[in-house]
């Protein structure tokens, strides 16, 4: 008896309804398939049965793929051989479907996605209704894998190789009238009318032969490595895609590989080619390392899996924007955007107004665009109350402050605040290098002083890092993430400390830069090998941006803070030359480590071979990848050492969406968990030993090593734990 | 070992690659025939004494493909016990097919053959023969494919080639190619080609843009930004070469190799035979070798394969005398100057394929011609002749007079 499937008989007519038990959308698991593949062979077998309806009981036909279920997969470290013939199962399934002679029409009552695609796919007949949210497509590559079930054969013999391979390498979804416009979707319907229709198909005498199944079957538009137009678009494509993956990234090549290689051969043959790409990306980490963070842990913390048990929710109605600069702007754009009421309050109303502008100018566009309409543009710029008047805080949920980063500024409006905010309200700083216990000095009630880090552009950073002081309550720290899920960003926590967690290891990225520069490495080596890593822009034009000057502030704050107990980061004087001998403190000074000729594209600057020589042994590309990857993983586990992160879903989602460690890698200590821990510590001693003490590993990460642990554990460990 | 010489050389003119040029409308098989027909007469050759015909094309399909030696030579008239073969080494496939026949004469197992090429650029269009290297996505990606003009676009910028030095290149080609024709320095090796009338079609290349300026390449657009930066190809480059910032798109129609159809044919065979036959050796060919470079940048195989074949021969470059490289693109020529310390005036002295153009099979074999006419016209003794090859390749021949 399937639990997945509701299988009934009409006239004839099977209708195959699936309908997957406590969850509010189907998703395909190994018990789906299984079962699935038992149901087909049995209405296959029976003779009473003429016709097929696929459709499914819940809001959406098929949601796509269990993420649980696919992480452990690779946990499980099955044989290739082994994992071949599991993976052929299914799609052996639906090729027996298509051929058995009996029609079958999928009748596809709201979202297909992934395997739900692929089981309609190999349906005779694709019969949409017009549910203006549903969407259509093969998203498998966004979790790093490709469609296995015949995706990448039946699409491409569908609607063209160019048309499919868009939808399959982008995992791009579309509606069902775009679907039905590709020719992937044959009808669509109402809702109401959706059955009907099926029954109406299968009562029109149709054929129960798929169009690749006939005859001197062509690919729509040609294929082959003959075919002049397939020719360009898989020799464009293979660059295009090694441009997008650097190389790190196994899926989009192996799915264009599917679509070439299959399509060259008849359907069974491709179907064979296909399982075994699928295959060999289980066998790769990456697939897990991205589901894993970007899709598991990033939901988990969306959801509140950080957030203290048993304080009721207390979402803000109105929030108090203490500074309207770039920061404040944003933030408080992002709050009335969540139906927020924001205090905007500057020191001059001109500026307070300044910063409601922006969000009006972030909107314009958007209306410009279609994104909104004038009527949601007016609300949420009626959320904004630009002020100078800390009386207007009355009444506030929260306030957020984003003044200078100056204690004394800090301290004063955090005072004048408090006087207004009630006793039980919280207060955050969004300082990005100020230790948040120091600045809840100044705060009359430091159990409720937060840190609340954004990231800028905030209407487009995706992370908020909130910093525990060492007297924040629990209390503060669940209503402060009850608001940053208003807000719908993703919450890491961390303890306090310099830089918290993302400005101090993304620190060590610039400085590592600057190293290798010092070091007599050409700059297009660094700037590429950085690349290459997966890293979105290079150390050194990323420190362009966040400017010189800014890292040369924090280290004379810090070096003023700290004194005697001051290590200074170890390419300081880069910073310094390039400051202070040589005037180029960064991108929004005109020029850097880069030039920014006007109306051109930035380029290197020429000078930087002269001022910082490049030895005539450059190291192998390798080496420059390790040192900029090696260092952010091991200030990590330094975090992790001292307590600043205490999970290791924070450091990883906190590093990709923070600044853009490769989402390849699943995040700076799933990076250390992909190479191996022991493997690791051993490369991390070698670069100590060639570059300095700052590639040393904590003592921790030693014993990790020596225990066979690692950051997360694998479902072999976790099921051996729970049987224990 | 036997020794073998050559004895004879003759081309095609080349004939602009496209329906407007004068060739288009011979077939490729026409032109490989009357190129060993020339051959033959000029030679008062008994064809059954030939061991060979090897011919190199480089896109060996439809009319072109199904070994044009073989169909060459029996539309030719020649004897039918002349066996003939199809090679390709891509670029350098004319030169390689007269090494082919040189090899057989030099391990005794031939005493006369033919090496050369053709390839009809304007009827049969490069890349007609399709290829893994391209369209493979597993070969593409795992090989890091970038197209020959991304390549050459690389040697510039990792060599440090400006526009106005390789479009200066250009301009020297042209003026001396116009001096060499002008002069007649090639009117022992040009054949006419003719019609099923008789009447000449054309006897002269027809690519040449004699007077060229730098001001009228400068105005040219660089050629391979499109799939440079559109298509992905400059980021496939730099991911073989971090080392480069970016990649410099200095070449253009103007400084690359024309595209053009034509045919030609060298004799070799060993001095036993040549006695035989009454046949004056015009050189020997001292040595030949390939190798195979870093595919991506794919044009940087002249300068390795010019040290094999010294070495092989136990000389020197200050042995050679003239040196002969195809100009496929001017940086790879600036960078084979730049990696061997050779003068402009002792490389390509009478222009090269940048004026006259490059059929792609016959080229190979076109440059080992030409160099020797150029020998013989200056009382020189040695030539090194070298192409770069697709696919990262390089192939190299020293001839010496006799």
């Amino acid at each position: 008896m399937a639990d997945n499937f509701n299988l009934t008989t009409d006239g004839g007519i099977a209708t195959l309804t699936i309908d997957v038990p406590g969850r509010s959308m189907n998703v395909v698991t190994s018990q789906f398939l299984d079962e699935l593949t038992q149901l087909i062979d049995q209405v296959v077998a029976d003779d009473a049965v003429t016709g097929v309806i696929v459709t499914s009981a819940k809001d959406a036909f098929v949601a796509g793929a269990d993420l649980m279920w696919l992480v452990n997969i690779y946990d499980m470290k099955l044989p290739p051989a082994e994992l071949l013939k599991e993976n052929q199962k299914f799609t052996q399934a639906l090729r027996k479907l298509e051929t058995c002679g009996k029609p079958v029409v999928a009748a596809l009552n709201g979202t297909a996605l992934g395997g739900g695609l692929e089981i309609a796919l190999a349906c005779h007949h694709r019969i949409a209704t017009d549910k203006p949210r549903a969407v259509f497509g093969l998203p498998e590559v966004q979790v790093g894998l490709l469609p296995g079930a015949g995706g990448t054969q039946r699409l491409p013999r569908l609607i063209g190789i160019q048309p499919a391979l868009e939808l399959i390498t982008q995992g791009r979804h579309v509606s069902a009238e775009k679907a039905r416009d590709l020719g992937f979707i044959d009808q669509v319907v109402p809702a109401e009318h959706l059955l009907t229709a099926a029954k109406e198909w299968l009562e029109s005498n149709p054929s129960a032969e798929q169009p690749w199944d006939k005859k001197g079957f062509r690919v729509p538009g040609g294929s082959g490595a003959f075919h002049p137009k397939t020719v360009q678009t898989f020799m464009g494509g293979s660059a295009l895609i090694a441009r997008e993956t650097q190389h790190n990234y196994p899926a989009p090549i192996a799915i264009l590989s599917c679509v070439y290689e299959g399509t060259i051969v008849p359907i069974d043959t491709g179907l064979k080619i296909e399982a075994r790409y699928f295959t060999s990306l289980f066998q790769n980490p990456v697939y897990r390392n991205m589901v894993r963070t970007l899709f598991i842990n990033k939901g988990a913390a969306e959801k509140g899996a950080r957030r203290p048990k048993g304080i009721e929710p207390a979402p803000a109605k109105k929030i108090g924007m203490l500074g309207a600069g770039m920061m404040g702007a944003g933030i408080a754009f992002v709050s009335a955007r969540a139906g927020i009421d924001v205090v905007l309050l500057d020191t001059a109303q001109e500026a307070a107004e300044k910063g409601k502008d922006y969000s009006r100018m972030l909107m314009t566009k958007r209306l410009e665009k279609g994104r909104t309409t004038q009527a949601k543009m007016d609300q949420l710029l009626a959320r904004i109350h630009p002020t100078t008047d800390y009386a207007d805080l009355d009444g506030c949920d929260l306030i957020i402050e984003a003044v200078f980063e100056d204690r004394g500024i800090k301290a004063d409006v955090t005072a004048k605040a408090e006087a207004v905010l009630a006793e039980d309200k919280v207060f955050a700083s969004n300082t990005s290098t100020l230790p948040i216990s120091g600045l809840a000095e100044a705060s009359k009630r430091p159990d409720k002083f937060i840190g609340l880090h954004f990231f800028s552009p905030v209407d487009k950073m995706p992370l908020v890092e909130i910093i525990m002081g060492e007297k924040t309550s629990d209390q503060a720290l669940a209503h402060a993430m009850d608001y940053v899920q208003q807000i719908r960003k993703t919450p890491i926590v961390v303890n306090d400390s310099r830089g918290f967690y993302t400005s101090r290891v993304f620190g060590t990225y610039c400085n590592e830069g600057m190293a290798l520069l010092q070091d007599g490495v050409g700059a297009p080596l660094i700037e590429n090998a950085a690349k290459m890593a997966g890293m979105p822009v290079g150390p050194l034009a990323v420190h362009d941006e966040v400017t010189l000057d800014l890292s040369l502030k924090v280290h004379k704050q810090t070096q003023a803070d700290l004194g005697d107990d001051y290590k200074p980061l170890s390419a300081l004087p880069v910073a310094l030359k390039m400051v202070e001998e040589l005037g180029r403190s960064g991108k929004r000074f005109g020029k850097g480590f880069y030039d920014y000729p006007e109306g051109g594209k930035k380029h290197l600057w020429p000078g930087l071979s002269e001022h910082f020589p490049v030895a005539a042994t450059q190291p192998e590309l390798q080496d420059v990848i390790d040192r900029l990857l090696y260092m952010q993983a091991i200030e990590t586990v330094r975090c992790v050492d001292e307590g600043v992160v205490t999970e290791a879903a924070d450091a990883d989602l906190g590093s990709i969406l923070g600044w853009g460690f490769p989402p390849w890698t699943g995040g700076t200590l799933s990076y250390i968990d992909t190479v191996g821990v022991a493997e690791f510590v051993a490369r991390a001693d070698e670069l100590a030993a060639a570059h300095g003490d700052r590639f040393k590993v904590p003592d921790m990460l030693r014993q990790m090593a020596d225990k066979g642990e690692q950051f997360y554990e694998s479902t072999a460990e976790r099921s051996q734990r729970s049987a224990a | 070992m036997t020794d073998a010489y050559i004895y004879d050389h003759v081309r095609t003119p080349r004939g602009r690659g496209k329906p407007s040029g004068s060739l288009h409308e011979v077939t490729p098989i026409e032109l490989v025939s009357q190129v060993l027909e020339a051959l033959r007469d000029r030679n008062e050759l008994d064809t059954s004494r030939l061991d060979d015909v090897v011919m190199g094309c480089v896109s060996p399909v439809g009319e072109q493909g199904a070994n044009v030696a073989r169909v060459g030579a029996l539309m030719a008239g020649y004897h039918q016990e002349v066996p003939g073969k199809q090679l390709n080494r891509f670029c350098a496939s004319g030169l390689e097919a007269v090494n082919t026949a040189a090899a057989q004469v030099m391990s005794g197992q031939a005493d006369l053959a033919i090496g050369g090429g053709v390839e009809s650029m304007s009827r049969v269009p490069m890349g007609s023969d399709g290829g893994a290297m391209a369209s493979d996505p597993q070969v593409a990606y795992n090989t890091y494919f970038a197209p020959q003009g991304i390549g050459a676009d690389l040697i510039a910028s990792k060599y440090g080639f400006s526009r106005e030095d390789v479009d200066a290149y250009a301009v020297e080609s042209q003026s001396r190619a116009a001096h060499a024709w002008e002069n007649g320095y090639f009117g022992n090796s040009v054949i006419p080609i003719k019609d099923q009338l008789g009447m000449v079609l054309l006897d002269r290349d027809e690519h040449l843009r004699p007077g060229t300026t730098l001001e009228d390449l400068a105005s040219l657009k660089a050629a391979f930004v499109i799939p440079g930066e559109q298509f992905g190809f400059d980021s496939v480059a730099l991911q073989r070469y971090p080392e480069v910032e970016r990649i410099n798109h200095v070449h253009t129609g103007g400084n690359s190799s024309g595209i053009v159809d034509g045919a030609a044919g060298v004799l070799v065979g060993s001095k036993a035979i040549g006695e035989e036959l009454g046949l004056k050796p015009r050189a020997r060919i001292r040595g030949f070798a390939s190798i195979g470079s870093e595919p991506t940048i794919m044009l940087t195989g002249p300068g390795p394969s010019a040290r094999k074949v010294l070495k092989r021969t136990g000389m020197t470059k200050d042995d050679i005398d003239l040196f002969e490289l195809n100009e496929a693109f001017a940086s790879v020529v600036l960078r084979f100057m730049q990696e061997m310390e050779i003068d402009h005036d002792q490389i390509n002295v009478n222009g090269g394929a940048i004026a006259m153009g490059h059929p792609l099979g016959a080229t190979g074999a076109m440059v080992l011609g030409t160099v020797l006419d150029e020998l013989e016209r200056r009382d020189l003794n040695t030539a090194l002749c070298n192409l770069c090859i697709g696919a990262g390749m390089g192939t190299a021949t020293i001839i010496e007079r006799v």
